[in-house]
């Protein structure tokens, strides 16, 4: 069985606000449905299906409750960051499978509001947690740049490079009014701001947010009735790459593993992808996600993202139009459900105009979740327009 | 010459009391696959590779070579914050797995990929010491 055309995105919603000192997790979990369901014609009497990550309570349990929802399946997969991108596949599965028709997908939080403080000692229960809580890995950035490092060690990647991966991304969010970022930069400017974990600097990694967003994935007979236009699901890929025994290797990512499959399910290629939201919560992530989704070779990723290649509307790759998580958002510390939103705008042909990409009919999204310095979950979605 | 480090406490789990306590006689143990004979790491009583639970300590050899490293310009934990610039990196131990770990009794600009290093414990004080690694200069060339 596939999933292929077998359930539509109909409804999306970013929140607006970058800092939200105010409410709680909750509310922005409600706020960010309720904008979605209007956004698809929907209302929450018509959902009954809810996904969401473990930020919303006790599972989808306290979510459920606080919405009032009735529903007929729950799924609370947590990878991470890639999550809400795993949400869809699995919502599209459900709908493919008889189980629900109109899938809610939640993402909220507020890290900027609630800064996270750091854990000395190990902190977690979990063995993994214990050995790796030691060393002073100070957030996500440590482990990210220690990929960076054999990266550049073995393909001889370049913090020039990594930067124009910001750059492109800051040229999109200067048409974008809720960016937290929205000044262009210069490769220059990037590679003055202050080193945090060498060889990534502060430019280098993604912008603190509170927020969040939401999705509504339907059945083609409700997509169907509605009069938004919706994104067909073509085909989607998961997978989690772990430590394997200590003998992990930062060069890559799971997205070696979750794209071919994404490609295989939706039947398109590399080639076919008119735009590509791909996860960016530091530049190496975007290098080697590129590599590992076959755009380029391992290890030419560095030299893929020159000479604007991935600047819309006219480069090779247009990616990240809203800016991305390296400017625009990337609410709760995630960014899956950023990327699946920026795509679904494109198929619509509701991207800001000055990064719409003409004819946009085939567009990915990729999600990534914990880290590539230690174990990750990797996410792929390929979506297309209604006739797609 | 950096800050000296801070020696936070490991969380010790029924499966790791060996280790830690090991570590605290300047031992790094690795437990071993009875079956497959692979070392296993983080130390745990199961193979990950063949399915295992037949699985026994051996000391390592305490030697390797950097595999990957950053050197940390800014952090918010407690002790480390004020012991900036650190590196923390990931060591290939002879025997086969990559350890995360912190490279110490150097510079942090000296450090490099391929670098080796040995082992060295920072007692905790509480019954179990971190094993860290230090520049070799006891290695030979031919190592990575
Ligand atoms: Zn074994």
């Amino acid at each position: 069985m596939t999933i292929r055309g077998k359930a539509f995105i109909a409804g999306i919603y970013e929140h607006p606000l970058r800092e939200i000192p105010d409410r709680s997790n909750s509310q922005i979990h409600a706020e960010v449905a309720a904008g979605a369901l209007a956004d698809a014609g929907l209302s929450f009497s018509d959902v009954d299906a809810y996904f969401c990550d473990s930020s919303a309570g006790f599972g989808p349990l306290s979510m459920a409750d606080y919405l009032g929802l009735r529903l007929t399946h729950v799924d609370s997969t947590e990878t991470g960051g890639s999550s809400y991108v795993v949400h869809v596949g699995h919502a599209a599965e459900a709908i493919a499978a008889g189980k629900c028709q109109v899938a809610l997908i939640t993402l909220a939080g507020r890290p900027r509001s609630a800064a996270m403080a750091g854990r000395p000692g190990g902190g977690g229960a979990t063995p993994d947690m214990v050995f790796e809580g030691l060393w002073g890995m100070s957030g996500a950035v440590t482990g990210y740049a220690m990929a960076a490092t054999r990266h550049m060690h073995e393909f001889g990647t370049t913090s020039a490079q990594l930067a124009e991966v910001k750059v492109a991304a800051s040229l999109h969010a200067q048409h974008n009014p809720n960016a937290f970022l929205q000044e262009p930069m210069t490769v220059e400017e990037v590679l003055e701001s202050p080193m945090i974990s060498s060889p990534l600097r502060r430019d280098d990694c993604c912008v603190v947010t509170d927020g969040g967003g939401a999705l509504i994935v339907v059945s083609p007979e409700v997509a169907r009735d509605l009069s938004r236009v919706s994104a067909k699901i073509l085909g989607h890929g998961e997978a989690i790459k772990h430590a394997d025994n200590g003998r992990l290797d930062l060069t890559y990512t799971g997205a070696v593993v979750s794209g071919p499959r994404a490609f295989e399910e939706a039947g398109v290629t590399q080639a076919d992808i008119d735009y590509a939201s791909i996860y960016d919560s530091f530049t190496i992530t975007v290098i080697e996600t590129l590599e590992d989704l076959g755009f380029c070779a391992k290890g030419e990723g560095g030299r893929f993202v020159l000479d604007g290649a991935l600047v819309a509307p006219d480069g090779r790759l247009p990616f990240n139009t809203d800016g991305g998580g390296l400017c625009n958002n990337h609410p709760s510390n995630r960014g899956g459900i950023t990327k699946v939103i920026e795509a679904v705008r494109q198929l619509r042909g509701e991207a800001h105009p000055a990064v719409q990409v003409p004819d946009c009919t085939i567009a990915l999204a990729h999600g990534t979740g914990g880290s590539i310095g230690t174990r990750m979950g990797s996410s792929t979605l390929i979506l297309g327009t209604e006739d797609a | 010459m950096s800050t000296t480090l801070p020696t936070p406490v490991p969380v010790s789990l029924p499966e790791t009391e060996e280790f830690w306590a090991a570590t605290a006689e300047g031992k790094l143990l690795l437990r071993r696959c009875d079956d497959c004979g692979i070392p296993i790491w983080y130390p745990r009583p199961f193979c990950p590779v063949c399915g295992s639970f037949r699985t026994s300590w051996s000391e390592a050899s305490g030697r390797g070579t950097v595999y990957t490293f950053t050197v940390v310009h800014r952090s918010g934990i407690p002790g480390y914050r004020e012991a900036l610039p650190y590196v923390v990196a990931y060591v290939e131990l002879a025997e086969g797995p990559r350890v995360m770990t912190n490279i110490v009794d150097c510079e942090p600009d000296d450090v490099v990929v391929g670098m080796p290093v040995r082992v060295v414990f920072h007692d905790t004080g509480q019954g179990s010491a971190l094993y860290r690694f230090q520049p070799d200069p006891t290695a030979t060339d031919d190592g990575s």
